[in-house]
Protein backbone atom coordinates (compact mmCIF):
# COMPACT_ATOMS: atom_id res chain seq x y z
CA UNK A 1 0.00 0.00 0.00
CA UNK A 2 2.73 2.44 0.91
CA UNK A 3 4.86 1.47 -2.07
CA UNK A 4 2.78 3.54 -4.48
CA UNK A 5 3.00 6.63 -2.30
CA UNK A 6 5.25 9.49 -3.26
CA UNK A 7 8.55 9.36 -1.43
CA UNK A 8 8.42 10.72 2.12
CA UNK A 9 9.39 14.34 2.13
CA UNK A 10 11.00 16.57 4.65
CA UNK A 11 9.98 20.19 4.76
CA UNK A 12 12.40 22.52 6.47
CA UNK A 13 11.43 26.18 6.39
CA UNK A 14 15.01 27.20 7.12
CA UNK A 15 16.58 25.15 4.37
CA UNK A 16 18.55 27.31 2.02
CA UNK A 17 18.85 26.64 -1.65
CA UNK A 18 18.17 28.79 -4.63
CA UNK A 19 14.53 29.73 -4.90
CA UNK A 20 14.31 29.06 -8.60
CA UNK A 21 15.75 25.56 -8.15
CA UNK A 22 13.42 24.80 -5.23
CA UNK A 23 10.42 26.01 -7.24
CA UNK A 24 11.43 23.88 -10.21
CA UNK A 25 11.69 20.78 -8.00
CA UNK A 26 8.31 21.57 -6.47
CA UNK A 27 6.72 21.88 -9.90
CA UNK A 28 8.08 18.46 -10.86
CA UNK A 29 6.68 16.87 -7.69
CA UNK A 30 3.25 18.24 -8.56
CA UNK A 31 3.25 17.30 -12.23
CA UNK A 32 0.19 15.08 -11.70
CA UNK A 33 -1.71 18.13 -10.59
CA UNK A 34 -0.84 19.90 -13.83
CA UNK A 35 -2.25 16.98 -15.81
CA UNK A 36 -5.43 17.01 -13.73
CA UNK A 37 -5.99 20.75 -14.02
CA UNK A 38 -5.57 20.56 -17.78
CA UNK A 39 -8.01 17.63 -17.96
CA UNK A 40 -10.47 19.47 -15.74
CA UNK A 41 -10.39 22.63 -17.83
CA UNK A 42 -10.94 20.80 -21.06
CA UNK A 43 -13.70 18.61 -19.63
CA UNK A 44 -15.55 21.53 -18.08
CA UNK A 45 -15.29 23.47 -21.28
CA UNK A 46 -16.71 20.72 -23.44
CA UNK A 47 -19.35 19.60 -20.99
CA UNK A 48 -20.91 23.02 -21.10
CA UNK A 49 -21.06 23.62 -24.82
CA UNK A 50 -23.27 21.70 -27.18
CA UNK A 51 -20.79 21.85 -30.02
CA UNK A 52 -17.97 20.70 -27.77
CA UNK A 53 -14.72 19.84 -29.47
CA UNK A 54 -16.22 20.84 -32.81
CA UNK A 55 -16.33 24.43 -31.63
CA UNK A 56 -12.57 24.61 -31.21
CA UNK A 57 -12.23 23.51 -34.79
CA UNK A 58 -15.11 25.60 -36.10
CA UNK A 59 -14.09 28.92 -34.58
CA UNK A 60 -10.88 29.31 -36.60
CA UNK A 61 -12.88 28.53 -39.73
CA UNK A 62 -15.41 31.26 -39.05
CA UNK A 63 -12.65 33.59 -38.01
CA UNK A 64 -10.82 32.87 -41.22
CA UNK A 65 -13.86 33.49 -43.38
CA UNK A 66 -14.49 36.86 -41.76
CA UNK A 67 -10.87 37.98 -41.86
CA UNK A 68 -10.34 36.78 -45.39
CA UNK A 69 -13.37 38.73 -46.49
CA UNK A 70 -12.21 41.89 -44.70
CA UNK A 71 -8.59 41.80 -45.72
CA UNK A 72 -8.59 40.37 -49.19
CA UNK A 73 -11.84 41.76 -50.53
CA UNK A 74 -12.50 44.93 -48.55
CA UNK A 75 -8.92 46.09 -47.88
CA UNK A 76 -7.49 44.40 -50.98
CA UNK A 77 -4.51 42.91 -49.19
CA UNK A 78 -2.29 41.35 -51.80
CA UNK A 79 -0.93 38.22 -50.20
CA UNK A 80 -0.68 34.86 -51.89
CA UNK A 81 -3.28 32.50 -50.39
CA UNK A 82 -4.29 35.00 -47.72
CA UNK A 83 -6.53 32.55 -45.78
CA UNK A 84 -3.61 30.25 -44.98
CA UNK A 85 -1.23 33.15 -44.32
CA UNK A 86 -3.68 34.68 -41.88
CA UNK A 87 -4.75 31.43 -40.22
CA UNK A 88 -1.23 30.22 -39.47
CA UNK A 89 -0.57 33.50 -37.70
CA UNK A 90 -3.88 33.77 -35.91
CA UNK A 91 -3.90 30.18 -34.61
CA UNK A 92 -0.48 30.73 -33.10
CA UNK A 93 -1.57 34.07 -31.70
CA UNK A 94 -4.67 32.51 -30.17
CA UNK A 95 -2.41 30.01 -28.43
CA UNK A 96 -0.14 32.69 -27.00
CA UNK A 97 -2.86 35.14 -26.00
CA UNK A 98 -5.16 32.42 -24.71
CA UNK A 99 -2.54 30.79 -22.51
CA UNK A 100 -1.21 34.00 -20.98
CA UNK A 101 -4.59 35.59 -20.27
CA UNK A 102 -5.91 32.30 -18.91
CA UNK A 103 -2.90 32.17 -16.56
CA UNK A 104 -3.80 35.64 -15.31
CA UNK A 105 -7.37 34.59 -14.60
CA UNK A 106 -6.25 31.50 -12.64
CA UNK A 107 -4.88 33.63 -9.80
CA UNK A 108 -8.27 33.49 -8.06
CA UNK A 109 -8.29 29.68 -8.10
CA UNK A 110 -4.69 29.69 -6.96
CA UNK A 111 -5.38 31.98 -4.02
CA UNK A 112 -8.36 29.89 -2.96
CA UNK A 113 -6.44 26.64 -2.96
CA UNK A 114 -3.12 27.80 -1.58
CA UNK A 115 -4.88 29.35 1.39
CA UNK A 116 -5.55 25.82 2.59
CA UNK A 117 -2.90 23.54 1.21
CA UNK A 118 0.59 23.91 -0.17
CA UNK A 119 0.99 23.55 -3.89
CA UNK A 120 3.51 25.35 -6.07
CA UNK A 121 1.56 28.03 -7.89
CA UNK A 122 3.53 27.53 -11.08
CA UNK A 123 1.25 24.53 -11.75
CA UNK A 124 -1.45 27.02 -12.75
CA UNK A 125 0.72 28.72 -15.35
CA UNK A 126 1.94 25.44 -16.80
CA UNK A 127 -1.65 24.16 -16.85
CA UNK A 128 -2.83 27.26 -18.70
CA UNK A 129 -0.15 26.65 -21.34
CA UNK A 130 -1.16 22.97 -21.42
CA UNK A 131 -4.81 23.77 -22.09
CA UNK A 132 -3.83 26.20 -24.84
CA UNK A 133 -1.57 23.53 -26.37
CA UNK A 134 -4.48 21.10 -26.57
CA UNK A 135 -6.60 23.77 -28.25
CA UNK A 136 -3.77 24.60 -30.64
CA UNK A 137 -3.47 20.96 -31.67
CA UNK A 138 -7.22 20.76 -32.22
CA UNK A 139 -7.21 23.84 -34.41
CA UNK A 140 -4.41 22.38 -36.52
CA UNK A 141 -7.00 19.95 -37.94
CA UNK A 142 -9.12 22.59 -39.71
CA UNK A 143 -5.91 24.39 -40.69
CA UNK A 144 -4.62 21.32 -42.52
CA UNK A 145 -8.01 20.90 -44.16
CA UNK A 146 -7.96 24.49 -45.38
CA UNK A 147 -4.41 24.15 -46.62
CA UNK A 148 -5.41 21.12 -48.66
CA UNK A 149 -8.70 22.66 -49.74
CA UNK A 150 -7.03 25.84 -51.05
CA UNK A 151 -4.79 23.68 -53.20
CA UNK A 152 -1.57 23.99 -51.20
CA UNK A 153 0.68 20.96 -51.56
CA UNK A 154 1.71 18.82 -48.60
CA UNK A 155 5.24 19.65 -47.49
CA UNK A 156 7.80 17.65 -45.55
CA UNK A 157 8.43 20.87 -43.61
CA UNK A 158 5.20 20.20 -41.72
CA UNK A 159 7.28 17.84 -39.61
CA UNK A 160 9.03 20.91 -38.19
CA UNK A 161 5.80 22.25 -36.68
CA UNK A 162 6.24 20.47 -33.29
CA UNK A 163 9.57 22.26 -32.86
CA UNK A 164 7.89 25.60 -33.66
CA UNK A 165 5.19 24.83 -31.11
CA UNK A 166 7.78 23.92 -28.48
CA UNK A 167 9.62 27.22 -28.99
CA UNK A 168 6.31 29.07 -28.82
CA UNK A 169 5.29 27.22 -25.66
CA UNK A 170 8.53 28.15 -23.86
CA UNK A 171 8.09 31.82 -24.74
CA UNK A 172 4.44 31.72 -23.71
CA UNK A 173 5.26 30.07 -20.37
CA UNK A 174 7.74 32.84 -19.56
CA UNK A 175 5.26 35.61 -20.33
CA UNK A 176 2.53 33.69 -18.50
CA UNK A 177 4.68 33.44 -15.37
CA UNK A 178 5.27 37.19 -15.27
CA UNK A 179 1.61 38.03 -15.87
CA UNK A 180 0.44 35.43 -13.35
CA UNK A 181 2.86 36.61 -10.66
CA UNK A 182 1.86 40.25 -11.08
CA UNK A 183 -1.84 39.37 -11.29
CA UNK A 184 -1.54 37.47 -8.01
CA UNK A 185 -0.81 40.76 -6.31
CA UNK A 186 -2.63 43.41 -8.32
CA UNK A 187 -6.24 43.12 -9.44
CA UNK A 188 -5.84 45.43 -12.43
CA UNK A 189 -3.07 43.46 -14.10
CA UNK A 190 -5.39 41.12 -15.97
CA UNK A 191 -7.38 43.92 -17.60
CA UNK A 192 -4.24 45.88 -18.41
CA UNK A 193 -2.66 42.82 -19.95
CA UNK A 194 -5.71 42.14 -22.14
CA UNK A 195 -5.46 45.66 -23.54
CA UNK A 196 -1.72 45.19 -24.13
CA UNK A 197 -2.24 41.89 -25.90
CA UNK A 198 -4.87 43.49 -28.12
CA UNK A 199 -2.35 46.11 -29.20
CA UNK A 200 0.47 43.57 -29.49
CA UNK A 201 -1.60 41.63 -32.04
CA UNK A 202 -1.52 44.53 -34.44
CA UNK A 203 2.22 45.12 -34.24
CA UNK A 204 2.79 41.46 -35.13
CA UNK A 205 2.61 40.46 -38.79
CA UNK A 206 -0.52 38.32 -38.66
CA UNK A 207 -3.02 40.11 -40.88
CA UNK A 208 -0.28 41.78 -42.91
CA UNK A 209 3.20 40.98 -44.16
CA UNK A 210 6.25 42.81 -42.77
CA UNK A 211 6.99 44.14 -46.27
CA UNK A 212 3.91 46.39 -46.36
CA UNK A 213 5.00 48.18 -43.17
CA UNK A 214 6.58 51.57 -44.07
CA UNK A 215 10.33 51.52 -43.49
CA UNK A 216 10.24 54.08 -40.65
CA UNK A 217 7.83 51.93 -38.66
CA UNK A 218 9.39 48.59 -39.46
CA UNK A 219 11.57 48.63 -36.34
CA UNK A 220 8.45 47.94 -34.25
CA UNK A 221 7.91 44.70 -36.09
CA UNK A 222 11.63 43.95 -36.03
CA UNK A 223 12.00 44.34 -32.26
CA UNK A 224 8.85 42.38 -31.54
CA UNK A 225 9.79 38.83 -30.50
CA UNK A 226 6.37 37.56 -31.59
CA UNK A 227 7.30 38.42 -35.18
CA UNK A 228 9.96 35.70 -35.11
CA UNK A 229 7.85 33.21 -33.17
CA UNK A 230 4.94 33.60 -35.60
CA UNK A 231 7.33 33.27 -38.52
CA UNK A 232 8.84 30.07 -37.11
CA UNK A 233 5.35 28.61 -36.88
CA UNK A 234 4.20 29.95 -40.22
CA UNK A 235 7.19 29.12 -42.41
CA UNK A 236 6.86 25.32 -42.43
CA UNK A 237 3.10 25.52 -43.02
CA UNK A 238 2.70 28.47 -45.37
CA UNK A 239 6.05 28.67 -47.16
CA UNK A 240 6.57 24.94 -47.10
CA UNK A 241 10.13 25.53 -46.01
CA UNK A 242 12.07 25.71 -42.74
CA UNK A 243 12.35 29.14 -41.10
CA UNK A 244 15.57 30.98 -41.86
CA UNK A 245 18.47 30.39 -39.44
CA UNK A 246 18.40 34.01 -38.25
CA UNK A 247 14.66 33.92 -37.58
CA UNK A 248 15.00 30.60 -35.83
CA UNK A 249 17.87 31.87 -33.68
CA UNK A 250 15.96 35.01 -32.67
CA UNK A 251 12.88 32.97 -31.83
CA UNK A 252 14.84 30.47 -29.75
CA UNK A 253 16.66 33.28 -27.97
CA UNK A 254 13.36 35.02 -27.22
CA UNK A 255 11.91 31.77 -25.91
CA UNK A 256 14.81 30.95 -23.62
CA UNK A 257 15.14 34.50 -22.26
CA UNK A 258 11.41 34.76 -21.68
CA UNK A 259 11.36 31.51 -19.76
CA UNK A 260 14.44 32.45 -17.70
CA UNK A 261 13.16 35.91 -16.83
CA UNK A 262 9.66 34.62 -16.12
CA UNK A 263 10.87 31.81 -13.90
CA UNK A 264 13.27 33.99 -11.91
CA UNK A 265 10.62 36.66 -11.44
CA UNK A 266 8.03 34.08 -10.40
CA UNK A 267 10.36 32.30 -7.97
CA UNK A 268 11.53 35.47 -6.27
CA UNK A 269 8.16 37.20 -6.01
CA UNK A 270 5.37 34.67 -5.72
CA UNK A 271 5.74 34.11 -1.98
CA UNK A 272 5.22 37.80 -1.31
CA UNK A 273 2.70 38.53 -4.06
CA UNK A 274 0.71 35.36 -3.55
CA UNK A 275 -0.35 36.21 -0.03
CA UNK A 276 -1.93 39.39 -1.26
CA UNK A 277 -0.06 42.19 0.49
CA UNK B 1 17.11 5.33 19.62
CA UNK B 2 14.19 7.72 19.58
CA UNK B 3 12.84 8.60 16.14
CA UNK B 4 13.24 12.14 14.91
CA UNK B 5 10.22 14.33 15.67
CA UNK B 6 7.55 14.40 12.97
CA UNK B 7 6.91 18.09 13.55
CA UNK B 8 9.42 20.44 15.05
CA UNK B 9 8.94 24.16 15.68
CA UNK B 10 11.77 26.26 17.03
CA UNK B 11 10.99 29.86 17.96
CA UNK B 12 8.40 30.17 15.23
CA UNK B 13 6.67 33.50 14.80
CA UNK B 14 4.38 34.52 12.03
CA UNK B 15 3.09 38.00 11.44
CA UNK B 16 0.61 38.99 8.80
CA UNK B 17 1.31 42.23 7.08
CA UNK B 18 -1.84 44.27 7.02
CA UNK B 19 -1.71 47.22 4.66
CA UNK B 20 -3.11 50.33 6.36
CA UNK B 21 -5.08 51.01 3.22
CA UNK B 22 -5.82 48.25 0.76
CA UNK B 23 -3.74 48.90 -2.33
CA UNK B 24 -5.27 46.51 -4.81
CA UNK B 25 -4.26 47.86 -8.15
CA UNK B 26 -0.90 48.23 -9.77
CA UNK B 27 -1.69 51.79 -10.78
CA UNK B 28 -2.35 52.82 -7.19
CA UNK B 29 0.67 50.87 -5.95
CA UNK B 30 2.98 52.61 -8.41
CA UNK B 31 1.66 56.05 -7.46
CA UNK B 32 1.99 55.38 -3.74
CA UNK B 33 5.42 53.84 -4.14
CA UNK B 34 6.59 57.01 -5.88
CA UNK B 35 5.14 59.11 -3.09
CA UNK B 36 6.65 56.78 -0.52
CA UNK B 37 3.25 56.08 0.95
CA UNK B 38 3.16 52.31 1.35
CA UNK B 39 2.49 51.53 4.98
CA UNK B 40 1.88 48.28 6.69
CA UNK B 41 0.53 47.30 10.04
CA UNK B 42 1.52 44.01 11.59
CA UNK B 43 -0.56 41.33 13.19
CA UNK B 44 1.45 38.78 15.08
CA UNK B 45 -0.54 35.58 14.78
CA UNK B 46 2.04 33.25 16.26
CA UNK B 47 4.69 34.23 18.78
CA UNK B 48 7.83 32.26 19.44
CA UNK B 49 6.23 28.82 19.33
CA UNK B 50 8.61 26.01 20.25
CA UNK B 51 7.55 22.39 20.55
CA UNK B 52 8.02 19.09 18.84
CA UNK B 53 5.68 16.25 18.09
CA UNK B 54 6.94 12.68 17.94
CA UNK B 55 5.74 10.35 15.18
CA UNK B 56 2.50 8.71 16.24
CA UNK B 57 1.51 11.39 18.69
CA UNK B 58 -2.08 12.64 18.69
CA UNK B 59 -2.16 16.30 19.57
CA UNK B 60 -5.19 18.50 20.08
CA UNK B 61 -5.05 22.27 19.82
CA UNK B 62 -7.42 24.41 21.87
CA UNK B 63 -7.80 28.13 22.33
CA UNK B 64 -10.23 31.00 21.80
CA UNK B 65 -11.10 32.37 18.36
CA UNK B 66 -8.20 34.23 16.81
CA UNK B 67 -5.67 32.56 19.10
CA UNK B 68 -3.53 31.37 16.22
CA UNK B 69 -4.69 27.76 15.89
CA UNK B 70 -5.28 27.93 12.16
CA UNK B 71 -2.08 29.89 11.68
CA UNK B 72 -0.20 27.11 13.45
CA UNK B 73 -1.66 24.63 10.98
CA UNK B 74 -0.79 26.85 8.05
CA UNK B 75 2.80 26.97 9.17
CA UNK B 76 2.97 23.17 9.54
CA UNK B 77 1.19 22.60 6.24
CA UNK B 78 3.69 24.88 4.47
CA UNK B 79 0.98 27.29 3.42
CA UNK B 80 2.82 30.14 5.11
CA UNK B 81 6.51 30.45 5.72
CA UNK B 82 7.29 31.58 9.28
CA UNK B 83 8.44 35.16 9.68
CA UNK B 84 11.02 33.99 12.23
CA UNK B 85 12.09 30.62 13.52
CA UNK B 86 12.24 27.23 11.89
CA UNK B 87 9.71 24.57 11.04
CA UNK B 88 10.74 21.03 10.17
CA UNK B 89 8.12 18.51 9.10
CA UNK B 90 9.16 14.93 8.40
CA UNK B 91 6.68 13.02 6.32
CA UNK B 92 3.82 13.82 4.02
CA UNK B 93 1.24 16.19 5.44
CA UNK B 94 -2.40 15.95 4.45
CA UNK B 95 -4.70 18.67 5.64
CA UNK B 96 -8.32 17.51 5.77
CA UNK B 97 -9.82 19.87 3.24
CA UNK B 98 -13.28 20.48 1.99
CA UNK B 99 -13.79 19.09 -1.49
CA UNK B 100 -14.27 21.46 -4.35
CA UNK B 101 -11.37 23.61 -3.23
CA UNK B 102 -12.02 26.26 -5.83
CA UNK B 103 -12.22 23.50 -8.40
CA UNK B 104 -15.24 23.14 -10.55
CA UNK B 105 -18.57 21.97 -9.14
CA UNK B 106 -19.41 20.55 -12.55
CA UNK B 107 -16.87 17.79 -12.04
CA UNK B 108 -18.14 14.52 -10.68
CA UNK B 109 -17.27 13.09 -7.30
CA UNK B 110 -14.89 10.70 -9.01
CA UNK B 111 -13.07 13.51 -10.84
CA UNK B 112 -12.87 15.49 -7.63
CA UNK B 113 -11.25 12.58 -5.84
CA UNK B 114 -8.57 12.38 -8.53
CA UNK B 115 -8.04 16.14 -8.44
CA UNK B 116 -7.91 16.12 -4.67
CA UNK B 117 -5.34 13.35 -4.73
CA UNK B 118 -3.29 15.34 -7.23
CA UNK B 119 -3.29 18.30 -4.85
CA UNK B 120 -1.56 15.96 -2.42
CA UNK B 121 0.86 14.78 -5.08
CA UNK B 122 -0.80 11.52 -6.09
CA UNK B 123 -1.13 10.37 -9.68
CA UNK B 124 -4.42 9.58 -11.38
CA UNK B 125 -3.59 5.89 -11.51
CA UNK B 126 -2.89 5.83 -7.80
CA UNK B 127 -6.19 7.55 -7.00
CA UNK B 128 -8.17 5.30 -9.33
CA UNK B 129 -6.77 2.32 -7.52
CA UNK B 130 -8.01 3.78 -4.25
CA UNK B 131 -11.36 4.87 -5.69
CA UNK B 132 -13.45 1.88 -4.60
CA UNK B 133 -12.20 1.99 -1.03
CA UNK B 134 -12.81 5.74 -0.84
CA UNK B 135 -16.32 5.49 -2.27
CA UNK B 136 -17.17 2.61 0.01
CA UNK B 137 -15.97 4.40 3.11
CA UNK B 138 -17.81 7.59 2.17
CA UNK B 139 -20.88 5.48 1.28
CA UNK B 140 -21.19 7.31 -2.00
CA UNK B 141 -20.75 4.50 -4.53
CA UNK B 142 -24.03 5.39 -6.21
CA UNK B 143 -23.23 9.08 -6.49
CA UNK B 144 -19.62 8.94 -7.58
CA UNK B 145 -20.45 9.98 -11.14
CA UNK B 146 -22.80 12.81 -10.21
CA UNK B 147 -21.46 16.38 -10.31
CA UNK B 148 -20.17 17.60 -6.98
CA UNK B 149 -22.63 20.50 -6.97
CA UNK B 150 -25.46 18.00 -6.50
CA UNK B 151 -23.92 16.68 -3.27
CA UNK B 152 -25.20 17.74 0.11
CA UNK B 153 -22.74 19.32 2.55
CA UNK B 154 -22.59 16.08 4.48
CA UNK B 155 -21.89 13.99 1.38
CA UNK B 156 -19.07 16.28 0.29
CA UNK B 157 -17.58 16.26 3.79
CA UNK B 158 -17.71 12.46 3.93
CA UNK B 159 -15.94 12.18 0.60
CA UNK B 160 -13.30 14.69 1.72
CA UNK B 161 -12.66 12.76 4.91
CA UNK B 162 -12.41 9.50 3.00
CA UNK B 163 -9.89 10.94 0.53
CA UNK B 164 -7.69 12.63 3.14
CA UNK B 165 -7.46 9.53 5.29
CA UNK B 166 -7.16 7.03 2.44
CA UNK B 167 -4.12 8.61 0.79
CA UNK B 168 -2.26 7.49 3.87
CA UNK B 169 -0.41 10.63 4.91
CA UNK B 170 2.17 10.53 7.70
CA UNK B 171 0.75 13.61 9.36
CA UNK B 172 -2.93 14.46 9.23
CA UNK B 173 -4.12 17.96 10.08
CA UNK B 174 -7.78 18.21 11.01
CA UNK B 175 -9.31 21.63 11.53
CA UNK B 176 -12.74 21.43 13.18
CA UNK B 177 -13.93 18.79 10.81
CA UNK B 178 -14.22 15.51 12.61
CA UNK B 179 -17.90 16.10 13.21
CA UNK B 180 -18.54 14.86 9.70
CA UNK B 181 -21.86 13.29 8.81
CA UNK B 182 -24.32 11.68 11.12
CA UNK B 183 -23.56 9.85 14.33
CA UNK B 184 -23.11 6.49 12.64
CA UNK B 185 -20.58 7.95 10.21
CA UNK B 186 -18.74 9.60 13.08
CA UNK B 187 -18.28 6.21 14.67
CA UNK B 188 -16.60 5.08 11.45
CA UNK B 189 -14.43 8.19 11.44
CA UNK B 190 -13.26 7.54 14.95
CA UNK B 191 -12.49 3.92 14.11
CA UNK B 192 -10.45 5.07 11.16
CA UNK B 193 -8.59 7.60 13.29
CA UNK B 194 -7.80 4.86 15.77
CA UNK B 195 -6.41 2.71 12.93
CA UNK B 196 -4.37 5.69 11.87
CA UNK B 197 -2.91 5.86 15.33
CA UNK B 198 -2.14 2.14 15.37
CA UNK B 199 -0.08 2.53 12.20
CA UNK B 200 2.03 5.11 14.00
CA UNK B 201 0.68 8.13 12.14
CA UNK B 202 0.81 11.61 13.58
CA UNK B 203 -2.40 13.51 13.98
CA UNK B 204 -3.19 17.12 14.88
CA UNK B 205 -6.70 18.25 15.65
CA UNK B 206 -8.05 21.75 16.17
CA UNK B 207 -11.43 21.74 17.82
CA UNK B 208 -13.68 23.76 20.08
CA UNK B 209 -15.14 20.51 21.35
CA UNK B 210 -12.99 19.59 24.35
CA UNK B 211 -14.58 16.15 24.57
CA UNK B 212 -13.49 15.48 20.99
CA UNK B 213 -9.92 16.45 21.89
CA UNK B 214 -9.90 14.32 25.04
CA UNK B 215 -11.27 11.28 23.26
CA UNK B 216 -8.98 11.56 20.20
CA UNK B 217 -5.74 12.99 21.55
CA UNK B 218 -3.16 12.12 24.13
CA UNK B 219 -1.60 15.55 24.29
CA UNK B 220 -2.96 19.05 23.90
CA UNK B 221 -1.65 22.55 23.23
CA UNK B 222 -3.52 25.55 24.55
CA UNK B 223 -2.87 28.63 22.45
CA UNK B 224 -3.88 32.16 23.24
CA UNK B 225 -2.84 35.40 21.60
CA UNK B 226 -0.39 33.52 19.41
CA UNK B 227 1.47 32.07 22.40
CA UNK B 228 1.47 28.55 23.73
CA UNK B 229 -0.08 28.84 27.18
CA UNK B 230 0.09 25.20 28.13
CA UNK B 231 1.39 21.96 26.63
CA UNK B 232 0.66 18.67 28.34
CA UNK B 233 -1.65 15.66 28.64
CA UNK B 234 -4.92 16.28 26.80
CA UNK B 235 -7.21 15.88 29.82
CA UNK B 236 -5.17 18.21 32.04
CA UNK B 237 -4.82 20.94 29.40
CA UNK B 238 -8.49 20.70 28.45
CA UNK B 239 -9.53 20.92 32.10
CA UNK B 240 -7.38 24.00 32.63
CA UNK B 241 -8.65 25.60 29.42
CA UNK B 242 -12.21 24.81 30.38
CA UNK B 243 -11.73 26.42 33.79
CA UNK B 244 -10.27 29.52 32.16
CA UNK B 245 -13.02 29.71 29.56
CA UNK B 246 -15.65 29.50 32.29
CA UNK B 247 -14.20 32.69 33.76
CA UNK B 248 -11.65 31.27 36.14
CA UNK B 249 -7.95 32.00 36.05
CA UNK B 250 -5.38 30.21 33.89
CA UNK B 251 -3.72 27.23 35.53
Amino acid sequence: MTSANPAPTVYDSARGGLLFVEEAKALWLYRHLVAEIVARDIKVRYKRSVLGVAWTMLSPLLNMLAMTWVFSLVMRMDVKNFPVYFLTGSIFWAFFAGATSHAASLTIDAAEITKRVYIPRSVFVVSAVGVALVNLCLSLVPLFLIILFTGFPIHASWLFVPVSILIGALFTTGVGLVVFTLASRFVDIKETYLVLVGAWFFVTPIVYTPSIVPERWRFIVRYNPMTYLVEVFRAPLYDGWLPGPKTLAFAALAAVSSLAVGWLFYASRIEEYGRGS
Amino acid sequence: MAAEPAVELAGVSLSYRIPKEAVQTFKEYAIRKLQGRIEHGELVALRDATFSIAPGERVGVVGPNGAGKSTLFRVIARVRRPTRGRVVVRGRVAPLLELGLGFHGELTGRENVVLHGAVMGHSRRDMERRMDAIAEFAELEAFLDAPLRTYSTGMAARLAFAVATDVDPDILLVDEALSVGDERFQVKCHARMAGFHERGKTFLLVSHSLSEIVSNCSRALWISGGCIVQDGPADAVCAAYHAWAQGGTPA
